[in-house]
């Protein structure tokens, strides 16, 4: 009976394994060319977990973040790339393998620093290619990993840490070893279900000597709990086999979180930090014997602080008595631990800290802010800026043109930039509108202002960012009410039909119709009210916590229908989800109508759909009691029953689901992994990966005009997927088509010149959209063998452009500038410049034409002016002919050189046959030659050296000016543009009369050899020819 | 049935090792399908008229590549030949854009480059016999195809004085065994960590040999610039002169 359960539960796990690998295949497959941008920021960067440094090469670092995957720098931290965008994005530790460091590199997934909104882990991963490939080596259950060590002298020998679940109880807890390189594990200590191993290190120089430190700890969403009875630090010196504790000179009584730091250049200096019941026995602690006797040093605020946030204690390599701790600023001792000063500025909360392999100067600090550098031992620090790890919470868009992007983020305030930007989406497009932990944020739908929030509420601000005024407006305790319980991620909500309308959810519903000024309770108390949950006070263990972040039995989110503002639906996080449907006068819980959904699970979200007033989506997460099934449900009657649209392809708890606007069926999901897309309302699921990381999607918008999907991810900054449209269009009789041509809105030239951005070299620069006109189609197979091309024509057929078209399988997106090719300059010494300038085309509709082997796809493409410029057609057309004009005079000026050059080689010819047919050819020569002076340049180089430009050079240089520009040509251009037509004029006087006198005595002379014919190409051949 | 289930599913897992390929297998077929290890070993040049397009305009590009190492890439800008990655045995060379002068690669490049020598027409001909070796990781889905992944270990690069592996992945498509993409860390310069990635279509018969007439190349996650090749000559006659870098008189 057993064994059919366990059979059962085998072939489930593996069969929804097989769907959940099958999802990613299937949406590569699907969604091709479609791809996301990001656009960070990295200006305030994010969590930051864990350092690792090359053992040999000072220029390679590792850092592990909190929700951004592990990034490797080659650089000494100039730089970062992402090396972990496939999996789980939440690492508790990066190890690399000292004897082959540049190959294996271990990583623990799950973040340890274990605040209310850390993420989950799924496993320990490792590469042997330096970061390329990566292979999962269990501990799927693990959750969290705080440490790996690997023993320098054996990379078969690993130990690995498992601090596991922070909300439930678990035997995957503990101290394991492998002997194998991982294909085997053995659990070498274990204490219970409730404490797990927190920290981990060798002795560097005996890898026998084991130190490894417990912690008993427990999250609830409405308290946390450090400490126990079982917390303890243990030292073997037999490679694992035995353990002891080592606890000679502790405090008595329960202990909390406890570091362990060995002294490389002495391994006998052991550091410890401890939590304990008494703050006076709490801090430093040094032992000089290996652990045998301990000593208390130090227990100052920035040692003791948060220690479940903050507990990584370092040793610089070469100074036993140089000891760095983590903490809310940092502290450094030069004094063996006796005392500690604060590190340099720096963002708050340092999680890790490392000194370089060779320097001691050289510090880099991973903080909730990003990774940080230091040159002269931790004094000045200054931030990487390039690792978008912004850690958003929200994410919402305005109207504008382009539009902006609204969002709060972990420790670090409330922020709006722009979608797009000159020269990219850089940190100064970006504005802070608030501070402290940030949450939701809003744009007012039609006035220039901002709503924003920090942390519980504490401040709510309508900010006008013209005059940079902010007025705080939360609702607040009138006569009579009871105190308000705001999440620390407090609801917000918008109203679709009363522009001043705003809620806020306490454990009531406010709501304003005044933009804030003031606030009316539309509901009763809609949470449980469970007064076992509001104890917050007592929260902490140990260490007192009570920093509001575990604040509960309150709304989490709200919705009011985009088709009727009466209907408002409210769901809690203690797991109710109520609705009104007039307006807030009476109230139904319909949590208990959804099947499958345990008691007391979270309500993360709740969307209210545009396609009936009865429909709605709810999406709900119990991973805070540890439970990671993902829950999403629709309802088509108000929520009297709901369906679960949860397939086995899904990985991940959901947090979030985003609903097209006009096909019912297309629907996005964000998980804790990434982000998935159904095309049949559900019954089916593709996972995005496309520039999309496995990252946690904590909230997702469309953009009505643009259908652009803006996604907030909690590590990743917010990634934008432009333009989903061509997916309302996945229908199975146009997926069955060869090719087929998706519709697209027509193009609208982008009316921008100018000068791009002005970013310097290491910081990130967030991509923009293309403004080119797009040309989309599926292929039914990715095109590998023969022949495909792809041309725009206009209408009568002739070819503007040719196009390197998309081969995959799936959605092909090929991109045209809408420009013809440059003119074909004259032949010269140097470059003029200008003649690169492609013009664009006019408006109109133009054919798209793919030839795919034998077969030929066509569609139209319309591009169109700008509606909204202030050109007039008919200065449009000026500029065009101008533009044409110049195009088709270096063209003919073109062909004109190349004659001459042709002529000039057959007098060349003749010239050298004797001294009678050089005296017939040297005059011709010698004209064409000073007359090619003045129409090209015949000397200098493409810089500094270049000679004074002629004839060619002027004209590309006004060519260009003109082609550029979207307005009509100024005076100063028409009239050196006369200036140039009558030199040109004069110049091809100039050749006829010099042809006229000369030539025909040369050909004759020539055509005595009779050796080959004159052939020159004609002006059509010469154009077509390269 | 539930171990009905169990054993169906030990029975896909079964077919799919059993027809699981060798890297050399992969390798072989590849040969074999693309004209015969014999004519892939005979081949003594190639010479490539191409068409790069870079945002809108069209460059013309004339690509030499010798079995002795040699190789040239040369581009007509308004009647103005311009060489890049030049190598006449020798040095490696290309034209400064500004004066127009041939200027000499850094010494490291050079070195590296020569390492390669062999390469042609593939590396994967005789890999062994050159010190390389071969890996295959897995399958992966590429553009929409099931592929091959198979890793090329090279010589050893060196790196700002440093030495490097030199590794390449090459993605087969499982159906028929041709690659259709290329992958490389970049290993210096201001992409240094990045993916580069060239993906190869339009397979076509030249002569016997099937040759990709059409490439991709970028960066992973990022846009990339299509190069369009509109001829291909086997064994050409290459006049030695065209790979000397110039003298400055």
């Amino acid at each position: 009976m057993k064994k059919n359960i366990l059979t059962l539960f085998l072939s489930a796990l593996v069969l929804s394994s097989f769907a959940q690998e099958d999802a990613i295949t299937r949406g590569k497959e699907l969604f091709g060319d479609l791809k996301a941008r990001h656009i960070g920021p990295a200006l305030m960067s994010g969590r930051t977990t864990d350092l690792e440094l090359h053992p040999t090469n000072d220029r390679v670092l590792y850092v592990g973040t909190a929700g951004g995957g592990v990034w490797k720098s080659n650089n000494g931290g100039a730089t970062f790339n992402s090396i972990f965008d496939d999996y789980c994005q939440s690492i508790g530790s990066v190890e690399i393998d000292p004897s082959s460091p540049d190959n294996i590199i271990w990583v623990g997934t799950g973040e340890t620093w274990t605040r209310n909104s850390v993420s989950v882990g799924d496993g320990l991963y490792k590469t042997v290619d330096g970061g390329t490939n990566w292979i999962k080596m269990g501990f799927e259950k693990s959750e969290r990993i705080a440490g790996i060590q690997v023993n320098p002298k054996n990379p078969d020998e690993v130990y690995v840490a498992v601090l596991g679940p922070l909300w439930n109880d678990s035997e995957e807890r503990g101290l394991y070893k492998t002997t194998d390189g991982g294909k085997t594990w053995n659990k070498i200590l274990y204490v219970d279900k409730t404490t797990g191993c927190s920290d981990l290190t060798l002795d560097p120089n005996n890898p026998n000597i084991v130190y490894a430190s417990f912690w008993e700890f427990r999250r609830q969403p409405w308290s946390f709990s450090s400490g126990g009875a079982t917390s303890a630090l243990y030292k073997s010196i037999d490679g694992g086999k035995t353990f002891n504790k080592i606890h000679n000179g502790f405090p008595k009584g329960k202990l909390g979180r406890l570091a362990i730091a060995v002294a490389p250049s002495n391994s006998n200096i052991l550091y410890t930090v401890i939590e304990s019941e008494q703050d006076k026995d709490k801090g430093l602690y040094r032992s000089d014997d290996g652990g045998a006797n301990w000593k208390q040093l130090n227990n100052d605020f920035g040692i003791v602080v948060r220690p479940f946030y903050f507990s990584r204690i370092e040793v610089d390599p070469r100074n036993p008595d140089v000891v760095v701790k983590a903490g809310l600023f940092g502290s450094i001792s030069r004094d063996g631990g006796k005392t500690f000063k604060d590190l340099g500025p720096n963002h708050s909360d340092v999680h890790d800290i490392v000194f370089d392999i060779k320097n001691s100067d050289r510090m880099y600090a991973a903080t909730d802010g990003g990774v940080y550098r230091s040159w002269d031992g931790g004094t000045t620090l200054e931030i990487v800026e390039n690792l978008p790890l912004s850690q958003f919470y929200h994410v919402s868009v305005d109207n504008e043109e382009p539009y902006n992007v609204y969002g709060g983020l972990q420790d670090n305030g409330c922020w709006f930039g722009p979608s797009q930007s000159p020269g990219g989406i850089e940190a100064r497009d970006w504005r802070r509108v608030g501070v402290g932990d940030g949450y939701r944020v809003y744009a007012h739908p039609t006035k220039k202002l901002i709503y924003s929030e920090m942390q519980g509420a504490e401040n709510v601000w309508r900010y006008d960012p013209a005059k940079d005024q902010a007025k705080t407006i939360q609702p607040l305790a009138g006569k009579g009410d009871p105190k308000l319980r705001f999440n620390w991620n407090a609801a917000m909500a918008m109203s679709a039909s009363k522009p001043d309308r705003f809620y806020m959810g306490s454990q009531f519903v406010h709501r304003s119709e005044d933009m804030g000024e003031t606030w009316v309770k539309i509901s009763p108390d809609l949470t449980t009210n469970d007064p076992t949950k509001q104890n917050q006070e007592d929260s902490g263990g140990l260490s007192r916590d009570n920093s509001g972040a575990e604040n509960h039995c309150t709304i989490f989110t709200i919705a009011e229908s985009p088709l009727d503002e009466n209907i408002v639906w409210a769901g809690t996080d203690d797991g109710n989800l109520q609705i009104t449907k007039d307006g807030g006068k009476t109230w139904t819980n319909v949590v208990s109508n959804i099947p499958g959904l345990p008691k007391n699970t979270m309500a993360y979200h709740v969307e209210a759909s545009v396609f009936g007033k009865a429909i709605a989506y709810a999406v709900f997460t119990g991973y805070q009691t540890g439970d990671k099934s993902t829950y999403v449900y629709k309802t088509t009657d108000f929520g009297a029953t709901w369906k679960s649209i949860v397939t086995s392809e899904i990985y991940g708890f959901a947090r979030n689901i985003q609903e097209d606007y006009e096909n019912e069926n297309l629907l996005f999901l964000g998980t804790e992994f990434g982000l998935y897309i159904t095309l049949n309302g559900g019954k089916s699921w593709y996972k995005f990966t496309n520039n999309m990381p496995a990252a946690n999607v904590h909230f997702i918008e469309l953009h009505k005009k643009t259908n652009d999907l803006v996604i907030a991810t909690h590590g990743r900054g917010v990634i934008i997927i432009d333009d989903i449209s061509p997916l309302r269009q996945l229908t199975e009789e146009n997926m069955n088509k060869e090719l087929h041509f998706f519709t697209t809105k027509p193009t609208i030239i982008a009316e921008t010149n100018g000068f791009g951005g002005g970013s310097t070299e290491t910081q990130f620069v967030g991509n923009n959209p293309s403004r080119a006109a797009k040309i989309i189609y599926y292929l039914k197979k990715r095109h590998t063998f023969g022949k495909m091309s792809l041309e725009i024509q206009d209408l009568e057929g002739t070819t503007i452009a040719e196009l390197g078209p998309g081969k995959s399988k799936g959605i092909n997106v090929v991109e045209w500038n809408y420009n013809m090719k440059p003119p074909k300059m004259a032949a010269a010494k140097t470059f003029a410049f200008g003649g690169f300038t492609s013009p664009r085309v006019p408006a109109g509709t133009y054919k798209v034409v793919i030839q795919k082997g034998k077969d030929t796809y066509t569609n139209d493409l319309v591009i169109q002016y700008d509606p909204k410029s202030d050109i007039s057609l008919a200065d449009r057309k000026l500029q065009e002919e101008a533009t044409k004009k110049l195009y088709d005079m270096s063209q003919e000026l073109a062909y004109m050189v190349y004659t001459l050059d042709e002529y000039v080689k057959i007098a060349e010819g003749v010239k050298a046959r004797d001294a009678k047919s050089a005296k017939i050819a040297t005059p011709l020569i010698s004209e064409l030659t000073k007359l090619k002076e003045t129409l090209v340049v015949t000397k200098g180089d493409n810089y500094v050296g270049a000679a004074e430009p002629q004839l060619r050079e002027k004209m590309a240089e006004l060519y260009a000016k003109v082609a550029d520009s979207y307005y009509k040509p100024n005076q100063a251009e028409l009239s050196n543009l006369e200036a140039i037509e009558s030199r040109f004029e004069k110049g091809k006087e100039d050749y006829k009369k010099i042809k006229d006198k000369n030539l025909p005595k040369v050909i004759n002379a020539k055509s005595k050899d009779a050796l080959e014919p004159i052939m020159l190409k004609t002006y059509e051949e010469f154009l077509r020819d390269n | 049935m539930n171990r009905n289930l169990i054993t169906l599913l030990l029975l896909l897992i079964g077919a799919t090792l059993s027809q699981a390929q060798t890297a050399d297998e992969i390798i072989a077929h590849y040969f074999e399908n693309t004209g015969g290890l014999e004519k892939w070993k005979a081949l003594q040049g190639v010479k490539m008229s191409a068409k790069l397009n870079q945002g809108g305009m069209e460059i013309p590009l004339e690509i030499v590549q010798l079995k002795d190492g040699r190789q040239m890439t040369s581009i007509n800008f308004q009647g103005k030949e311009i060489k890049q990655g030049v190598f006449d045995g020798t040095t490696l060379w290309s034209t400064n854009f500004q004066t127009m002068k041939g200027e000499k690669s850094d010494a490291e490049s050079t070195e590296n480059f020569k390492l390669d020598i062999g390469d042609f027409p593939d590396p994967f001909l005789n890999y062994k016999a050159r010190g390389y070796k071969v890996e295959l990781l897995g399958k992966e889905n590429i553009e929409g195809s099931e592929t091959f992944k198979l890793k090329l270990t090279k010589k050893p690069i060196k790196v700002d004085g440093k030495q490097t592996d030199n590794v390449v992945y090459y993605y087969f498509d499982a159906e028929n065994f041709v690659p259709i993409m290329m992958e490389q860390e970049v290993n210096s310069g201001p992409a240094k960590g990045m993916i580069s990635q060239s993906t190869m279509s339009d397979y076509q018969e030249i002569n016997g040999l099937m040759m990709p007439f059409s490439m991709a190349q970028g960066y992973k996650g990022q846009g990339s610039q299509p190069i369009t090749i509109t001829k291909i000559e086997l064994n050409p006659k290459v006049d030695g002169a065209v790979f000397t870098m110039p003298v400055e008189k």
